[in-house]
C-alpha cells in the first residue's frame, strides 16, 4: 500500500485497526521524499533522522521555513538567516510535537514570505507537482507542493496576503487561513504583524479540521492571540448546505480572470446551488483597491519587522574585509545588502518610503483608511450571507520565470485573497476543477470572524459531492 | 509620482541597505512602478474615514508581572555572529 498517498484521517483509521504504525508511515514518506524531491524541491531542509513519536496524531508534517524549532535551522529561505538555529519552539511547533506529529523538515518559501511563486527563496524555486515547468504558488509553495506530491501527509504554512490559499489553489489541495488571532504566532518569524496568520495545508477538508484542532487556541505569549473558545472542528464536517446563503461578489468576475477559472468557479456555484445553498449577489465595491492597500500596509510593517536582521545578535554578519569603513552603520548596510534578496530589499525600501516623513499621510494613512472601507464592505455583505465565494486566484499556476522581472504583475495574483487578511476573517481554498492543460483550479470561501466551522461545512459538502480532491499528479 | 535615484539613496540610507551606484536606476524604476500603482487610493474620498491598524478589536494585552524562566546569557550569545565577555560584539560606535 502506498501510505504516502493517503490523507491523515485515512492513516489514523489504519492506526486504529492496527494495520500500520507511525514507523511504517514515516519510512514510506521518507522514501517518497527521496524519490520525488529532486524534481519538486519542496523542502528547504529535510530532517535527516525524523523520529516517530508517541501521540494521538502521529502524522508526518512539513513546516514552513519560518516557524522556529528548537535547535533546528530556520531561515525564512533567506541568506541572512542561513545557519540560524532557533533557540526555542514556536507554539504551533510545540503543539504539533505534543500531538505526536513527526516533523519531516522545513518547507521552501519565498524569502521572508515575500512573493507568490516561491521563486525568491535563497535555495532556488519549488516546482509545481502538476507541471514541473510551473510555479507552485507562494509564499507557502513548499508547504503546498510537499502535500500535493505526497512528500508530507499535511503541512503548515503562513498567510499574509494569500500565501496559504494561492499555493493550495495552484497545487490542487485545501488551504485555510484562520481568523486573525485564532492561531498563536509565537515563534513565527514576522512579515506583517497585523495580517500574518498560520494555517493548515491538507489533502482534504477533514484533514483541515483535524489539523485546526491541534493548532487553534489562545496563547498568552502572542499578544494578538484572541481568547475565544475553540470548537471541535471535526463537528463542522456536515454534508449539508441546505438553506445556507452564499454571497458571490459581482466584482469577482472581472477583467483579467482566466476564462477556464471563471468556468470552473461558476460550475462550483451551480453545484452548491444544486446541493441546496442559496446564491446571492453581493457587492464589495472597494476590493479593486485591496492590492494597493495591501502593498502599503504589508511593506510598512515588514520594513519595521525586518529591522531586526542587522548582523548583531543572530544570522549573517558581513565580514570586516568586505566593509567600506569598519563602522556600525556600514556593518548594518553591507550585511543587509548582501543578506537580503532583491524582493526583500524592494519591500523594505517601499515600506520605509510609505512611512517616511512627508509621505506617511499620503500612503500609509490612506492605506489604513481604505482598509477600513474594505472591512466595512465585507461586514455589510455578511449581513446577507453566511460565506462569500470567489476564485482563489485569477489564473492557474504560471510558468517559472514568467513574472520574476515584473513585481507588480506578481502582486496582482493575490487580488482575491488579500481582502480576508485586511479584514482579519477566515478564508479557505479548495480544489474545484482543472484547466485543459491539467492544472488545478481553486475556489475561495471567506467567512465571518471565528466562523471557520461554516467554511469547513460548505467545503466538506462540496468536496463530498465532487471528485477533485481524489486526483493526484503523475510523478 | 516617480522616485528618483536621489530618493532611492535617501530611502536606502533610512533602510540601512547599501545600494550600489549602478543599481540605483533599476531600483528607482521598480519602486516608481509600484508607487504609481498604489497611488490609485488617492481617487477615493477618505476625509471622514477612520484608519484601521488591526482587524480584530484588541485592547492592551496585559499579563501578571511575575518572573518566568528565560534564555541564559550563554544561550542568547550562542547564536551571535560575534560575542565577547558575555556581550554581543560590534564595531567601534564612537570614535
Amino acid at each position: 500500500m502506498k501510505l504516502h498517498s493517503l490523507s491523515a484521517h485515512q492513516i489514523l483509521e489504519l492506526y486504529k485497526e492496527k494495520k500500520t504504525s507511525p514507523e511504517e508511515v514515516l519510512k514510506d514518506v521518507v522514501m517518497r521524499i527521496e524519490s520525488v524531491e529532486p524534481k519538486i524541491h519542496a523542502y528547504a531542509h529535510v530532517n535527516t533522522h525524523p523520529k516517530a513519536m508517541e501521540g494521538s496524531l502521529a502524522i508526518p508534517i512539513a513546516m514552513k521555513d519560518n516557524m522556529c524549532r528548537k535547535g533546528e535551522e530556520v531561515t525564512c529561505s533567506s541568506k541572512i538567516l542561513k545557519g540560524f538555529k532557533a533557540p526555542y519552539d514556536a507554539t504551533v511547533v510545540a503543539k504539533i510535537k505534543q500531538s505526536g506529529g513527526i516533523i519531516l523538515g522545513s518547507a521552501n518559501m519565498d524569502e521572508f514570505a515575500f512573493g507568490s511563486s516561491t521563486e525568491s527563496s535563497c535555495y532556488g524555486p519549488t516546482f509545481n507537482p502538476w507541471n514541473l515547468s510551473c510555479v507552485p504558488g507562494g509564499s507557502s509553495g513548499g508547504s503546498a507542493a510537499s502535500v500535493a506530491a505526497d512528500e508530507a501527509i499535511w503541512s503548515l504554512g503562513s498567510d499574509t496576503g494569500g500565501s496559504i490559499r494561492q499555493p493550495a489553489s495552484f497545487c490542487g489541495i485545501v488551504g485555510l487561513k484562520p481568523t486573525y488571532g485564532r492561531v498563536s504566532r509565537y515563534g513565527l518569524i514576522a512579515f506583517a504583524s497585523s495580517l500574518d496568520q498560520i494555517g493548515p495545508l491538507t489533502k482534504d477538508v477533514t484533514d483541515c479540521a483535524l489539523l485546526m484542532n491541534v493548532i487553534a487556541g489562545y496563547d498568552d505569549r502572542d499578544s494578538t492571540s484572541v481568547n475565544e473558545p475553540v470548537p471541535d472542528y471535526t463537528k463542522a464536517l456536515v454534508n449539508d448546505v441546505h438553506g445556507l446563503k452564499i454571497g458571490v461578489p459581482k466584482e469577482a468576475f472581472v477583467e483579467g480572470l482566466d476564462p477556464e477559472v471563471r468556468a470552473s468557479v461558476q460550475a462550483a456555484i451551480d453545484e452548491l446551488k444544486k446541493l441546496g445553498a442559496i446564491i446571492k449577489e453581493v457587492s464589495l465595491p472597494h476590493t479593486p483597491y485591496a492590492v494597493a492597500t495591501y502593498y502599503i500596509i504589508a511593506t510598512a510593517e515588514a520594513s519595521s519587522n525586518l529591522a531586526r536582521f542587522d548582523g548583531i545578535r543572530f544570522g549573517l554578519r558581513e565580514s570586516p574585509s568586505k566593509l567600506r569603513k569598519n563602522t556600525l552603520i556600514d556593518l548594518y548596510e553591507e550585511t543587509r545588502a548582501n543578506g537580503f534578496g532583491d524582493e526583500a530589499k524592494r519591500r523594505i525600501m517601499l515600506g520605509t518610503y510609505v512611512l517616511s516623513s512627508g509621505y506617511y499621510d499620503a500612503y500609509y494613512l490612506s492605506g489604513q483608511k481604505v482598509r477600513t472601507l474594505i472591512k466595512q464592505d465585507l461586514d455589510e455583505a455578511f449581513k446577507e450571507c453566511d460565506v462569500i465565494l470567489t476564485p482563489t486566484a485569477p489564473t492557474t499556476a504560471f510558468k517559472v520565470g514568467e513574472k520574476v522581472s515584473d513585481p507588480l504583475a506578481m502582486y496582482l495574483s493575490d487580488i482575491y485573497t488579500i481582502p480576508a487578511n485586511l479584514a482579519g476573517i477566515p478564508s479557505i481554498s479548495i480544489p474545484c476543477g482543472f484547466s485543459k492543460a491539467g492544472l488545478p483550479i481553486g475556489l475561495q470561501l471567506m467567512g465571518k470572524a471565528f466562523d471557520e466551522e461554516m467554511l469547513l461545512r460548505v467545503c466538506y459538502t462540496y468536496e463530498q459531492n465532487t471528485p477533485w480532491h481524489t486526483k493526484k499528479p503523475n510523478l | 509620482m516617480s522616485i528618483s535615484k536621489k530618493d532611492v539613496e535617501y530611502i536606502a540610507a533610512l533602510s540601512r541597505i547599501h545600494v550600489p551606484e549602478d543599481k540605483l536606476e533599476g531600483v528607482a524604476k521598480n519602486l516608481s512602478d509600484i508607487v504609481g500603482y498604489v497611488e490609485q487610493l488617492q481617487q477615493l474620498n477618505l476625509k471622514d474615514v477612520k484608519p484601521t491598524s488591526h482587524a480584530v478589536p484588541l485592547s492592551n494585552a496585559l499579563r501578571l508581572d511575575v518572573v518566568k524562566p528565560s534564555f541564559s546569557n550563554a544561550e542568547a550569545l550562542s547564536i551571535a555572529p560575534e560575542a565577547k565577555d558575555g556581550c554581543f560584539k560590534v564595531p567601534l560606535v564612537i570614535e
